[in-house]
């Protein structure tokens, strides 16, 4: 091949196969938007990973931990709470099945029992932030809970505000349906999200 | 005459190694090493200069070669060989910085473990131990006296282990396991340096340390970051609010040398500066008789100041000299910023 | 036919009829065309290289003298942060995203960026940002350094403090969503035919660099989080009086701000990668070389971050570690820095002024790369560690790399931005201006740093005044050295002489179309008939015999079949042994 020149005609060819090849070309492109989600949700999981991580060197660089005069948290109300959000997850599930078959009524029973859920969730932290005996600057351990789990509470917020919004769509025919429902997924996998976060951080904050 | 070329890229070779290996002798960048380890220190980094010396002069001069020899003539309008590359070379150029960084690598770890930074009195991981009480006193430490201070808690003043709770660097290898020949506490505080020696319960605006003789320092800050810096010991240290971090150093030549703060703390950062002084151990012992007899009413006076109280400018009065410049001048700029 | 010819002819259909002409008024809309946004992010991020430029001229006319004569020391630490924060945050890495946002759809094929409002907003979060931060000026300017550490930017200016960090949480959230958009625009919307392996250079960079930014800027955000927490609501996270620590905010400061220098660096690795070949006419020597090693760059740079912490109190064998993995980099560093001589060497090179600042670059980064590796010494890291040699060091990254990248990719690329060409002549004074002040500015300041003088100080030791004073003399002349640019810039982009479509022969895609590209770039998917970087290989009428196996020349002595190689698309390939039977 070394030295062959390579004449103009022979390109024309190749032209018209360019042209073959491409001929799909007005099709519409694909929806990337679910990856997009997941590619930022592994940006706020480093946003935590960080934080999870302060709160580990904060602990460990602290000789008593948690700071003496700290009361002992109370498990059971969070246990409960704990248990709610890990079960809700199960629930939006349910919702995911249901667009998947249009099953749009069956899609707002369980986005409404989801958000309920939520909603007690977050109820339960506003209740144990009401109830425990310190405060946002009463050592570093106070701190740090307070953030973690607020962060993380802000989280859940926006998620129920997404869901409510999915709701408020899914009110209007044939917004979603079983081909059409990106925000439904997306509402799900943010829900999945912020329960992983929470699961880590309660064996962070209570159990460690 | 015709030169083969593998004949004159041998004698370019060697041409470079030697201007290589004289630059890094001979650079002449670094100012006196005034210990042991930062004669070492200097070793490792002549060693890197004949390295770099080398690696900038092949690249600037392939630069400048490529350019000459290899630009585009005029009217020619014809591409280079297509050559996409060429895997034993990148294998050559991929394996031999390999190859010369594990050798750096390997260089400064030695030089490093002679300096004793792998002292596990200092390196070790100690780090849980106690916030020292020091931490509390931010602000109205100062205003106590000294000595005073020093009696009810001691937080620079043990060189304990169990104090320790960052690392610095430690003794050498031959001194392991022994304690220091001179301990002094240092704070650092917006903007002085305060050298407290705790055997003879002196304390000073300069350190003073005896020629060839182990030291220890003990460091520590008040308020913010700080960072101790002796260039002519190539050593620094950062001070750390609530926690004692050690430094230890042999001084061997005699002399004044510059100490400076090296981590940003303030307006003022950059007159943070005192002079360490190194002198034969009979003026040491002399310097330090005469500090005990002396100074210890009056320093009293001299350090129970909270800066707070203090405008910049009063605070500073007694550093501007040292910086070439007059009380006045400060006074002014510090008005005219207001 | 040439090669350009070649390709240009291939792709005859994508191309459109009519240069995408956009009016002015439109560059100031929320438009989501990425070219736009492309062209806002750079002239967005010029305007704030002024602004930091002129700061850092103040910072070097009062260190011209060792008394602090010219601004207070307290404004002096003002001044010196925000012209840190605006250089990294508000012209570098937005330029980066300039480019990336122009390039990345042309270069690969598409029509647009995978979630093109997404890309709209992430740029309209950024000159807000900039002005918030600027309006610090108004209270009291943050006078921390760009690194913030506590407990100093706990105490020191509480209010420009504050608004120092929501800035910079601000542009941490632009750039998160550009690098979103980065990332799945790469790896999903490339046209069928290109495989990774014959994407351009740039693209690779961009790849690598937006994994940094999507792992490293979120813990920066949660760092900042906190930081803002102990200033407004008194906590003590890391103030060692409430039992905090301080050396907590260092590791996530540095675990972002170290990724950070090659975020800001990575895109112009993938510049020079582009602009090398076209202008020496002769392939990226190592193709897969360049690429991967990008990658590898960016891993090993989200494991080295302590390195910036040697005196701050971390164990030894932590040290150890992040010395050891810090050298590393010098090997993919040293692979690109190679690879670019070897694909000038033998070339025919055009000495204009897109190829001096290329070559500029390698030359200044080179410095900074050589010292990089000496400051990655824990011992001699000791001596010199905040010191002007540690300043010299990341200017030499930074301006020696970042900046001169950024106008070799200017110069390169402004034809196709804007269809006109910028004026040669002056383009060369710039480039001398530049090169010469550069080095006048920041060599002296090794010297400065390995003597005694610490960074970030606005009075200094007498005995360094001469010195510094060559250094205010260099950055006078850097700063001298915009004025030819800015006036080539604006007089080409309103009256220079049209550029055509390919004024380089360039052979990456974004050259097969019109000069401004079309409104929607392509009208059908464009095709690779050659690969991006066969220079020499498609028209054998004026042959170059390549001596295959030659050794006295190794660097010249590897054919096209090189398995280092970007190929082109087999089912469309020219050369007909690059062309594979389809299945």
């Amino acid at each position: 091949m070394q030295g062959s020149t390579i004449d103009p005609s022979k390109t024309v060819v190749n032209y018209h196969h360019a042209a073959a090849a491409t001929d799909s070309h007005h099709e519409e492109h694909h929806d990337f938007r679910i990856l997009g989600l997941i590619v930022f949700l592994i940006a706020e999981g480093m946003i935590f990973m960080g934080l999870f991580i302060a709160y580990l060197t904060f602990r460990a660089v602290t000789p008593n931990w948690p700071p003496e005069g700290t009361p002992r948290l109370e498990l059971l109300l969070p246990g409960i709470n704990t248990t709610i959000l890990i079960a809700s997850s199960f629930v939006i599930h349910k919702a995911d099945a249901a667009v998947k078959q249009n099953n749009i009524s069956g899609l707002r029973t369980w986005f409404i029992a989801t958000a309920l859920m939520g909603a007690v969730f977050l109820g339960g932290q506003l209740y144990e932030y009401w109830h425990l005996e310190f405060g946002l600057k009463t050592n570093i351990f106070a701190s740090t809970f307070y953030v973690l789990t607020g962060f993380h509470g802000l989280h859940v917020t926006f998620g129920l505000l997404l869901i409510l919004a999915v709701l408020w769509r899914s009110l209007k025919p044939n917004h979603y349906n079983s081909e059409k429902h990106f925000g439904v997924e997306a509402a799900e996998i943010y829900w999945h999200f912020v329960d992983v976060v929470w699961i880590i951080l309660f064996f962070l904050l209570y159990i460690l | 005459m015709n030169i083969p070329n593998t004949i004159l890229a041998m004698l370019v070779g060697i041409l470079l190694t030697l201007v290589s290996l004289w630059y890094g002798q001979n650079h002449g960048l670094l100012p006196v090493a005034a210990s042991d380890e930062a004669a070492q220190v200097d070793g490792l980094f002549n060693t890197m200069m004949t390295v770099a010396t080398g690696l900038f002069i092949i690249v600037q001069g392939t630069l400048v070669i490529a350019a000459i020899r290899f630009r585009k003539r005029k009217g020619d309008n014809t591409d280079g060989p297509p050559v996409h590359g060429n895997v034993p070379l990148e294998i050559l150029w991929t394996a031999l910085p390999a190859v010369v960084v594990a050798w750096i690598s390997i260089y400064s770890f030695e030089v490093y473990n002679a300096m004793g930074g792998f002292d596990p009195m200092a390196a070790g991981d100690s780090h849980a131990a106690h916030m020292s009480a020091s931490s509390k006193m931010r602000g109205a430490a100062i205003a106590a006296p000294l000595p005073a201070a020093d009696a009810e808690n001691p937080p620079a003043s043990a060189p304990s282990p169990n104090n320790l709770i960052a690392v610095g660097v430690g003794a050498s290898p031959a001194n392991r396991g022994q304690n220091a020949d001179v301990s002094v506490n240092v704070t650092g505080l917006q903007y002085a340096w305060i050298f407290n020696y705790p055997d003879s319960n002196v304390s000073s605006g300069e350190l003073h340390l005896p020629a060839g003789k182990e030291a220890q320092l003990n460091i520590s800050a008040m308020d913010v970051l700080h960072a101790i810096w002796i260039p002519e010991l190539r050593l620094k240290q950062d001070a750390i609010p609530g926690r004692t971090v050690e430094l230890r150093f042999t001084p061997r030549r005699v002399g004044e040398y510059p100490l400076r703060c090296a981590e940003l703390c303030g307006s003022y950062h950059g007159s943070m500066a005192t002079k360490l002084i190194v002198q034969t151990p009979e003026d040491y012992a002399s310097w330090l008789q005469s500090q005990q007899v002396a100074s210890n009413p009056s320093l009293e006076k001299a350090v129970a100041v909270n800066p707070g109280n203090l405008s910049d400018s009063d605070f500073l009065a007694p550093y501007t000299t040292e910086m070439g410049m007059n009380p006045e001048t400060l006074h002014q700029i510090h008005h005219t910023h207001h | 036919m040439t090669q350009a010819e070649l390709q240009a002819t291939a792709n005859t259909p994508t191309h459109s009829p009519e240069p995408g002409q956009r009016k002015w008024w439109e560059y100031f809309t929320f438009n989501t065309d990425h070219k736009v946004i492309g062209i806002q992010y750079l002239v967005t991020g010029f305007f704030f290289y002024l602004i930091g430029g002129v700061l850092a001229s103040a910072m070097r006319t009062e260190l011209a003298t060792p008394a602090p004569d010219f601004v207070t020391p307290e404004l002096y630490n003002g001044i010196m942060t925000l012209h840190g924060t605006i250089m990294i945050f508000m012209w570098i890495i937005p330029a980066g995203a300039g480019f990336a946002n122009f390039l990345i759809p042309l270069m690969i094929g598409a029509r647009d960026m995978a979630f093109p409002r997404l890309n709209a907003v992430a740029f309209w979060i950024v000159p807000p940002a900039g002005i918030l931060l600027l309006t610090s000026f108004f209270v009291k300017p943050p006078e921390a350094g760009w690194t913030s550490y506590p407990p100093l930017s706990e105490t020191a200016s509480k209010a420009g403090e504050f608004i120092w960090i929501l800035s910079v949480l601000l542009f941490g959230t632009a750039s998160i969503l550009g690098a979103i958009n980065f990332l799945i625009t790469i790896l999903k919307m490339r046209i069928p035919s290109m495989g990774f392996n014959q994407m351009p250079l740039f693209c690779w960079a961009m790849l690598a660099t937006s994994g940094l930014i999507l792992i490293g800027t979120p813990v920066l955000a949660g760092a900042l989080i906190l930081l803002a927490f102990d200033i407004v609501a008194g906590t003590a996270f890391f103030n060692p009086t409430g039992g905090g620590d301080p050396i907590v905010y260092q590791h996530m400061f540095w675990f972002y701000s170290h990724p950070a220098v090659y975020i800001m660096v990575l895109p112009f690795f993938g510049v020079a990668s582009e602009v090398i070949p076209v202008h020496s006419r002769k392939p990226i020597f190592g193709y897969r070389a360049i690429a991967y090693s990008s990658l590898a760059i960016s891993f090993l740079g989200l494991i080295v971050w302590a390195h910036h912490m040697f005196t701050s109190g971390t164990p030894a064998w932590l040290r150890m570690f992040f010395m050891i993995a810090t050298m590393v980099i010098a090997v993919p560093t040293g692979i690109k820095v190679f690879s670019w001589l070897a694909t000038m060497w033998g070339g025919k090179i055009r000495l204009n002024s897109t190829m001096l600042f290329a070559m500029g670059f390698i030359s200044t980064f080179v410095v900074g790369g050589l010292t990089g590796v000496m400051v990655a010494s824990v011992p001699f890291d000791l001596h010199v560690h905040d010191t002007y040699f540690v300043v010299a060091h990341l200017h030499y990254v930074l301006f020696g790399g970042s900046v001169f990248g950024i106008y070799a990719a200017i110069y390169h690329w402004f034809p196709k931005m804007t269809g006109r060409m910028l004026n040669e002549p002056w383009g060369i004074v710039h480039f001398v201006l530049t090169y010469v002040g550069f080095n006048l500015t920041f060599l002296p300041m090794h010297e400065l740093g390995l003597l005694g003088m610490p960074r970030r100080v606005a009075m200094y030791d007498p005995q360094f005044a001469h010195i510094n004073l060559i250094c205010t003399i260099g950055s006078y002349l850097l700063a001298v050295s915009t004025i030819p640019f800015l006036v080539n810039a604006i007089w080409s982009w309103v009256a220079g002489p049209k550029a055509g479509d390919n004024p380089w022969q360039a052979l990456t895609l974004e050259w097969m179309t019109t000069s401004p590209p079309a409104i929607e770039n392509f009208e059908i998917l464009p095709v690779l008939d050659i690969g991006p970087y066969d220079y020499g290989m498609g028209d054998r009428s004026t042959e170059v015999d390549v001596p295959f196996s030659e050794a006295k020349e190794p660097v010249l002595s590897a054919g096209p079949s090189s398995v280092l190689r970007a190929d082109p698309d087999p089912s469309v390939a020219v050369n007909p042994s690059d062309r594979q039977p389809e299945e």
